[in-house]
């Protein structure tokens, strides 16, 4: 049993509240009369408050006890979920959400100044303060040496779970206690319903407790049942007159089990008495975990060093003659393979969770900006590695930026060029393979690439006159320092430029690509490894060397025909009428011996872009469990990382991107000259 | 040891009756859903459920008057929780079959006496 601190626990699921919060508000907007999204906001709030005074989140428990009474008046149909109001519940979900994340650095003022919008929105006559649950009835004056007591239930107690027994313990609890069943209710045997109960009770209770106590023990059945409470004065004697003048026919004393005298009893129904036996520790229903991000980083460095030596059990195996050992490591290569699948899955979450974040930027912006916006996604329950999500999700809110900000036109621009008033915003993810493309596509003006290519040339990037093709122009977006804007708007200056997100995405062994058309509109499109710890590789030679290429970007394999050999001075390989540049990773490595006689072409590719490489021998299929290449490496760029062999040897991991890349360059370099 | 199915869309708060009643020796069931929670009740046979009235797909009203409707869970106790002070819930929700309820926001002590007031050992 996991032992989860409640308040984490909390923290954690009102963190995930506010998104469902933040959505359904969002949702009122364009659905004003959607009464399942009032609700859903309304039991959001409910849940966030009612937890919160648990977890000793006061301040949130009172806040949000205003936000729900006012919002209150919007599920009752009184009060209509208008744009202002639904701005101001956004920023008081900011508020509740900084409380609990930062209660310390959160302002009360704040708080009370949003209540005091939202009462302007709701007009309700309570006054801003949190009610006090009233407890604590007056305490009785006089202390009796005991009570007198007459009990008398409604009929269907018994199947509403009450077992009037178990009450008649509490009571024993509480002081000597001399109970007498009254029968004179109990009906004949034919006309006896056993799951009702007749019986009433008459109970002398010697014990100094208060009235409250004795009311505590009854307070679920108060309102099915005549309770007639009356002290007992010192003693019994002094009291004579019975409450209810009845002969007891069964007696029900104190040392006696309730059970036994149930048995004796034929009267008193016994619905409870097999349900010890038909227990069953069934543990259905329980269908979630939550397991600390950290205990699954280590699982799969677990699974990764699991991987590696299965591969060197694998090796040896196969080295020898030994067909029992051969069958013990293809087993164990089958359930460290579907250990691995196992693992990553659980690392997998959708990437909606993130996609929910951006729907307030859109909203937040298109208000800013004035420019009406609409935010449509897709594929928001596709799966992407947990650690990806979380970098994905500063990349994303840049290119959404930039779509409002320089994609997206103002409103009078979009009239006179004939488009409808409102901006479209795509946010899209879809999988591709062992990918998953997530594309952001807006319906703007597209990219102005005579601006970007002026202010490359400024930039002496680009020598004045240089023929260059749009897409190759378009590229100096990503470079460091490079912004068309001609004024600095509020919502850029944060520090993340195009630049970054490439890096970002790149870091993720991911790319990033963009496409407009004049007049209608950007999209970028982002290609992304489903996970970061274990690819799928194809282990290849080149001279002594062994390197990994990424399976997904491997599309096909060839063999170098002598007479693309030939061709020197021009690396470009015919592919069924396509031509694809190579590289010759033997020249590129600097690889001294001579080389095999049949070299092979891996022809990889990464957006639209095919490059052959040329290789000694393709080894096969390899599970890479990534290493990053140390700090002393960081220059290295042909290079993403480095895996551990199963003989113990280690063995570079391409980076395709950038030879796809290096082989642009040269090929250009050839066209040139 | 009893068997406690704890019905809440709320995680947080079903951690919190686990992590409190867990040691006191019961054996805790979590429902995300009424729905669900009928489900683990039929299969279960708990000795108490706790459920919450607001939650989706299945609330808690319907869900007591789901599990009153089932002759193998007859005189199961229910407790629901709430969060209102106010007693319409309550009669409703009693009305509906419940057997008790406990107020939000409670102390582990609070829970734990109303859960030894319905569950005998």
């Amino acid at each position: 049993m996991n032992s989860l601190d409640p308040a984490d626990v909390f923290r954690q699921e009102a963190s995930e509240l506010f998104e469902v919060l933040e959505g359904a508000l969002l949702d009122l907007t364009l659905r004003p009369d959607d009464r399942e999204l009032v609700d859903t906001a309304f039991r959001a709030l409910h849940t966030i408050k009612g937890s919160g005074a648990m977890f000793g989140f006061d301040k949130v428990a009172a806040f949000t006890h205003e936000f729900e009474t006012a919002f209150d008046l919007v599920r009752k149909g009184e009060v209509k979920p208008t744009k202002e109001l639904i701005s101001v519940a956004l920023s008081a979900k900011d508020f509740i959400r900084s409380l609990i994340e930062m209660p310390e650095s959160t302002d009360s003022i704040i708080g009370e100044a949003i209540l005091a919008e939202l009462q302007q929105f709701v007009k309700t006559d309570k006054p801003a303060a949190s009610p006090e649950i009233v407890s604590a009835p007056a305490a009785m004056e006089v202390q009796p040496a005991g009570w007198r007591l007459h009990l008398e239930f409604a009929s269907h107690i018994l199947c509403n779970g009450t077992n009037p027994l178990d009450l008649l313990d509490d009571l024993r609890k509480l002081g000597p206690c001399f109970a007498i069943a009254l029968t004179d209710g109990v009906p004949l045997l034919d006309d006896l319903e056993p799951e009702q109960c007749f019986l009433k009770w008459d109970i002398t209770l010697h014990s100094d407790c208060d009235k409250s106590v004795i009311d505590d023990v009854f307070m679920f059945v108060q309102d099915e049942m005549t309770l007639t409470l009356a002290p007992l004065v010192y003693s019994e004697d002094a009291v004579a007159t019975p409450l209810v003048p009845v002969l007891p026919d069964v007696m029900f004393c104190d040392g006696r089990s309730a059970s036994t005298a149930a048995e004796q009893s034929a009267a008193l129904p016994q619905p409870e008495v097999k349900r010890g036996e038909a227990r069953r520790t069934d543990d259905r229903g329980i269908a979630t975990v939550r397991v600390q991000a950290e205990r699954l980083d280590e699982l799969m460095d677990r699974v990764g060093e699991l991987v590696i030596a299965q591969a060197r059990l694998t090796q040896l195996a196969a080295a020898g003659d030994d067909l029992s050992i051969k069958m013990i490591a293809e087993e164990i290569e089958r359930l460290a393979s579907s250990l691995r699948d196992t693992t990553m899955g659980a690392r997998m979450v959708p990437i909606g969770s993130v996609f929910g974040r951006f729907r307030r930027l859109v909203h937040d912006l298109s208000l800013d900006l004035g420019k009406p916006v609409e935010f449509v996604t897709a594929g928001e329950d596709t799966e992407l590695d947990k650690t990806m999500i979380e970098s994905l999700a500063d990349p994303l809110v840049h290119l959404i930026r930039n779509a409002i900000d320089h994609g997206i036109e103002d409103t009078a621009t979009r009239e006179a060029a004939g488009k409808i008033e409102q901006g479209r915003i795509e946010l899209v993810a879809t999988h591709a393979g062992a990918q998953v493309l997530v594309t952001v596509t807006d319906n703007g003006a597209g990219l102005n690439t005579a601006r970007i290519r002026a202010k490359a040339e400024s930039l002496d990037l680009i020598a004045s006159g240089a023929i260059m093709s749009d897409y190759d122009i378009h590229q100096y977006l990503f470079h460091p320092g490079f912004s068309t804007a001609e004024k600095v708007s509020a919502l850029s200056g944060r520090g993340v430029g195009m630049d970054v997100v490439k890096r970002t995405i790149e870091a993720m062994r991911g790319t990033i690509d963009l496409s407009t058309t004049p007049g209608l509109g950007t999209k970028v499109t982002l290609r992304l490894p489903l996970t970061l710890a274990i690819i799928e590789g194809l282990l290849i030679r080149v001279g002594e060397g062994r390197y990994i290429v990424p399976l997904s970007a491997v599309e096909e394999c060839v063999e170098l025909t002598a007479a693309d050999e030939r061709s020197r001075g021009r690396h470009f390989l015919n592919v069924r009428g396509d031509l694809v540049p190579f590289l010759k990773l033997r020249d590129l490595f600097g690889t001294s011996d001579s080389s095999d006689m049949h070299q092979k072409i891996i022809i990889t590719s990464t957006g639209d872009t095919r490059v052959g490489l040329v290789v000694d021998q393709i080894i096969g299929n390899h599970q890479t469990v990534i290493k990053s290449l140390s700090k002393l490496h960081a220059d290295v760029t042909m290079f993403s990382g480095a895996t551990i062999l199963g003989d113990g040897s280690a063995a570079l991991i391409l980076d395709v991107v950038q030879l796809v890349a290096l082989a642009q360059a040269q090929s250009e370099k050839q066209q040139a000259a | 040891m009893a068997t406690i199915l704890t019905v809440d869309d709320s995680p947080s708060i079903r951690q919190m009756i686990k992590v409190v009643l867990g040691p006191a020796g019961h054996n805790v069931l979590e429902a995300g859903d009424g729905a669900q929670g009928l489900e683990t009740a039929k299969s279960a046979k708990p000795d108490l459920v706790i459920t919450d009235l607001n939650m989706p797909v299945m609330n808690g009203l319907e869900l007591i008057k789901a599990l009153r409707k089932q002759p193998s869970l007859l005189g199961l106790p229910i407790v629901f929780l709430t969060t209102e002070s106010n007693d319409a819930t309550k009669q409703e929700a009693k009305a509906a079959g419940a057997t008790g309820w406990i107020t939000k926001p409670f102390k582990p002590e609070q829970l734990l006496a109303v859960v030894s007031k319905l569950v005998r050992a």
